[in-house]
């Protein structure tokens, strides 16, 4: 029994010394962190261009892997055939909008072996994560050389880059703020479909009149999105972009007003959202158990695709109400990681990505459109080509769900606002809470 | 020869030694290193920006990310998790026990085919909790599965949200929740309270009367003189969309209790049974007096067990009501979507040291009362 206990002695004493060394070593890690990041700020990376010829392997890491599948395949079939020295590793990790693919990539970036470009939310969710932690390559200089400063338009520029610089080139765009509908039905209810949000709640009490969901709704994420292009319709695009400037404070009278417009709205909205996916609130409106539905235009390519309806003719869609002139727009892009170990690939990647043959070739088959105003629209059905000319006349602000205008810290707790706000409707006590989430995570303070 | 005995034992214990070690390094790095860091992790400002820098500068800013979780503002969210937390605890516990032992009872009895019934039961454990929660999330749709069950007896079909309702029940206001504990800590210690005086234990009744003296002082004074936790009040409660998880649940673990105390009944002796039967008692007596406190150590680790996997409910509310439905909300799922998610890294590890109390707080008396045991016998 003494033996025993002596040796526990000895046991437990390692076990102290080694969470000690671990704890130390911590500690000099900080130590030599603060010295180099501390108070002057670190170098940008910027591009440096060369005449290499890219060649060697190239990860290309996604998670486009389902229905988005063959676009990407279509897009690194064109690089191949530029490239034919490169040999492509598709690495991609499934899961919707990246749930999965963006901790994969954070565990892969923290230890040191980053991907040779991945596919991120262009804007603050690449900004806010990689670009201030300074792992992002400034991609100026190829913007620059190929011509992109004039193609894309500048509201978008300005929304992807910071002052330091260009961080990733965006191969598609989508459109957040779309009201879906099915034109026979509206008939049939005897309305049409509203401009403003007076328009929407005259129009409601219609429809809900003769028994039908005036705004068909689905789980959580779907109140972030609506939230969007309600404050977009209340505040105007001005105001919307202050708010993430950080001009406009979140407590003001005007933004208040965003959240009891909201609370009306939610009035209308069917009871059973909190369980439904997005497909089966758009199949609400496509069976005539709701009227309209605000959904990204990824809705189109459900409807035309999977449930084969004709655009314009089985449904139609109109900008969300008192946003007529404004596009919200998210894009899926791609960057250059520090420390990617086949920089000249990827560059070569990133031509493709935004080149005018690689976009034309990608969007059709995923269903968005071109990032550059000279796209070929015939290559575009129905819905993309008037999305398209939307996209170059239009004023062009951010998606706050789909990772443009806020960093990833403050989605994550907006999504608890939310939430919050469906159970107990109180707009003043949303409103200080996004206040309270803005300071916290930085919102507005720049790069 | 007494020499040779001790060098023979010198030598062993070198050997076991040598053995151990490399166990007892990789656990001291592994386990206690990780856990340490973490601890010091959760006391600096990690994730204030740039959290994700080749060098993250971290400062250390002591206990503040603590007191955020449970009175700042913004964490409202991870405070209903907590009151959910314990709610999902106690559920599970009574849910699987009072099935488990039903249904161990109902095997008792020497049914035909008791094994094919025991393997049905003990099936649901077989599962993974992904795939138990996608099979639930589908039976309780609003639009389907259970919901339709009145319409089999002609009653209009039932309208509950399972998964999303945003109803709440047996709501209280969180400024009141040291209060609430020091009440229910008092209730707790008016038994061995009692006890010492009875038994005369001077050192107990000492101990015993300066806790209940502080907790009551605490209740009548200095409850009005501090001020609140919170500077608001914010109710919290019995969230009804945690019914449909808790269902699930209980479905899946009350087969390991039932194999429990049907290994724990069938080892009562059957001499037992038959005194009682002889002296005229009838089966429920039976159970009720005699095989429910026999088996009480297996009750014991049942609950252990249980609450453990009450802790790590994670998968099962992921799967059926996905991470951002704050109603089933578990602080499991928040401090995965605060430290992956929000790159929130501090306020993460906070969590995750919250929830290892939590689970300390089951673990270790449960290991000082088998130590205990083991040293009487």
């Amino acid at each position: 029994m003494e033996r025993f206990k002596k040796f526990l002695f000895i046991a437990m004493g390692l076990i102290f010394f080694l969470t000690g060394a671990a704890l130390f070593a911590n500690g000099t890690q900080e130590k030599a962190g603060s010295t180099q990041t501390g108070v002057s700020k670190p170098k940008v990376h910027r591009l440096v261009l060369n005449n290499n010829t890219p060649h060697g392997k190239l990860e290309i890491f996604s998670w486009w892997a389902g229905d988005e599948g063959p676009a990407l395949q279509a897009l690194i079939k064109v690089f191949e055939k530029h490239y034919p020295q490169v040999k492509v590793i598709n690495a991609t990790v499934t899961g919707g909008a990246g749930v999965n693919a963006k901790a994969v990539l954070k565990t892969r970036m923290l230890g040191g072996a980053p991907p040779d470009t991945f596919q991120v939310h262009a804007g603050q969710e690449l900004i806010g994560t990689w670009v201030i932690a300074n792992r992002m390559v400034d991609l100026t200089p190829l913007f620059k050389q190929q011509g992109w400063m004039k193609v894309f338009p500048k509201d978008l520029l300005n929304l992807i880059g910071t002052k330091d610089g260009l961080w990733s080139v965006p191969v598609n765009i989508h459109r957040s703020n779309v009201m879906w509908y099915i034109p026979e039905n509206l008939k049939k209810w005897g309305v049409t479909p509203p401009k403003t949000w007076d328009d929407f709640f005259r129009i409601a009490d219609k429809i809900k009149a003769q028994g039908v969901t005036p705004l068909a709704l689905a789980q959580a994420w779907t109140v972030k999105h609506l939230w969007e292009s309600v404050a977009l319709g209340v505040l105007g695009p001005d105001d919307y972009d202050a708010l993430w400037t950080g001009k406009l404070s979140w407590t003001d009278p005007k933004v208040v007003k965003v959240w009891k417009t909201m609370d009306r709205i939610l009035k209308y909205t069917n009871k059973d959202a909190a369980s439904l996916s997005w497909q089966q609130a758009i199949d609400m409106v496509v069976h005539g158990k709701a009227a309209f539905n605000i959904m990204g235009d990824w809705a189109s390519g459900y409807m035309s695709t999977t449930l084969k309806l004709t655009p314009k003719k089985d449904y139609g869609w109109v900008p969300s109400p008192n946003t007529k002139g404004v596009f919200i727009f998210l894009a899926d892009s791609f960057g250059l990681p520090v420390g990617a170990k086949n920089p000249d690939a990827t560059v070569a990647w990133l031509k493709v990505c935004g080149s005018k043959e690689g976009q034309d070739v990608f969007n059709p088959l995923k269903g968005s459109i071109s990032a550059r105003t000279d796209s070929d629209l015939s290559l575009y059905n129905v819905y993309s080509q008037s999305a398209a000319k939307d996209w170059a006349t239009n004023r062009i602000v951010g998606s706050l769900t789909h990772g443009v205008v806020a960093n990833e810290g403050f989605m994550n707790d907006f999504s608890s606002v939310i939430e919050m706000f469906l159970n107990n409707r109180d707009p003043q006590q949303a409103a200080n809470a996004c206040q309270a989430i803005a300071i916290q995570n930085g919102i507005g303070r720049g790069l | 020869m007494a020499g040779t005995i001790s060098r023979i034992h010198r030598r062993d214990t070198i050997k076991s030694l040598l053995i151990i070690t490399p166990s007892v390094i990789l656990i001291g790095v592994f386990v206690y290193g990780f856990i340490a860091n973490t601890i010091y992790t959760s006391l600096t400002d990690w994730g204030a920006r740039a959290s994700l820098a080749l060098h993250p500068v971290k400062h250390f800013i002591g206990f503040v990310n603590y007191k955020n979780l449970f009175a700042g503002f913004i964490h409202n969210r991870f405070r209903q998790d907590l009151v959910n937390m314990v709610f999902y605890s106690l559920c599970l516990l009574v849910g699987t026990i009072t099935v488990g032992f039903l249904l161990a009872v109902l095997l008792d009895r020497s049914v035909r085919y008791e094994s094919f019934f025991r393997t049905v039961f003990l099936y649901p454990m077989a599962l993974s909790f992904i795939v138990t929660g996608t099979i639930w999330r589908w039976l309780l749709a609003p639009s389907g599965g259970v919901n339709l069950i009145p319409k089999l007896f002609g009653l209009p079909k039932s309208n509950f949200l399972w998964l999303s309702s945003r109803k709440t029940v047996l709501t209280f206001n969180w400024q009141d929740v040291p209060t609430i504990l020091a009440v229910f800590i008092l209730i707790l210690l008016i038994y061995p309270l009692v006890k010492s005086f009875i038994t005369q234990n001077k050192k107990r009744m000492v101990i015993y009367s300066v806790v209940s003296f502080i907790l009551l002082s605490y209740i009548f004074i200095f409850k009005n003189i501090l001020p609140p936790i919170l500077p608001y009040r914010e109710t919290h409660g019995f969230k009804l969309a945690t019914v449909g998880i808790l269902i699930a649940a209980v479905w899946q673990y009350s087969g390991y209790t039932m194999a429990l105390y049907l290994a724990g009944l069938r080892g009562l002796p059957v001499s037992m049974r038959e005194a009682a039967k002889i002296d005229g008692a009838t089966e429920f007596q039976y159970y009720l007096r005699i095989a429910i406190p026999n088996v009480k150590p297996i009750t014991l680790s049942a609950v252990i067990i249980l609450s453990h996997i009450s802790l790590k409910l994670f998968d099962l509310i992921y799967a059926m009501a996905g991470a951002d439905n704050i109603n089933t909300g578990h602080p499991s799922i928040n401090m995965y979507l605060t430290t992956f998610r929000a790159n929130q890294f501090a306020t993460g590890a906070a969590m995750a040291v919250i929830l290892f109390i939590v689970a300390a707080l089951f673990i270790i008396p449960y290991m000082v009362h088998s130590h205990r045991e083991r040293k009487i016998r």
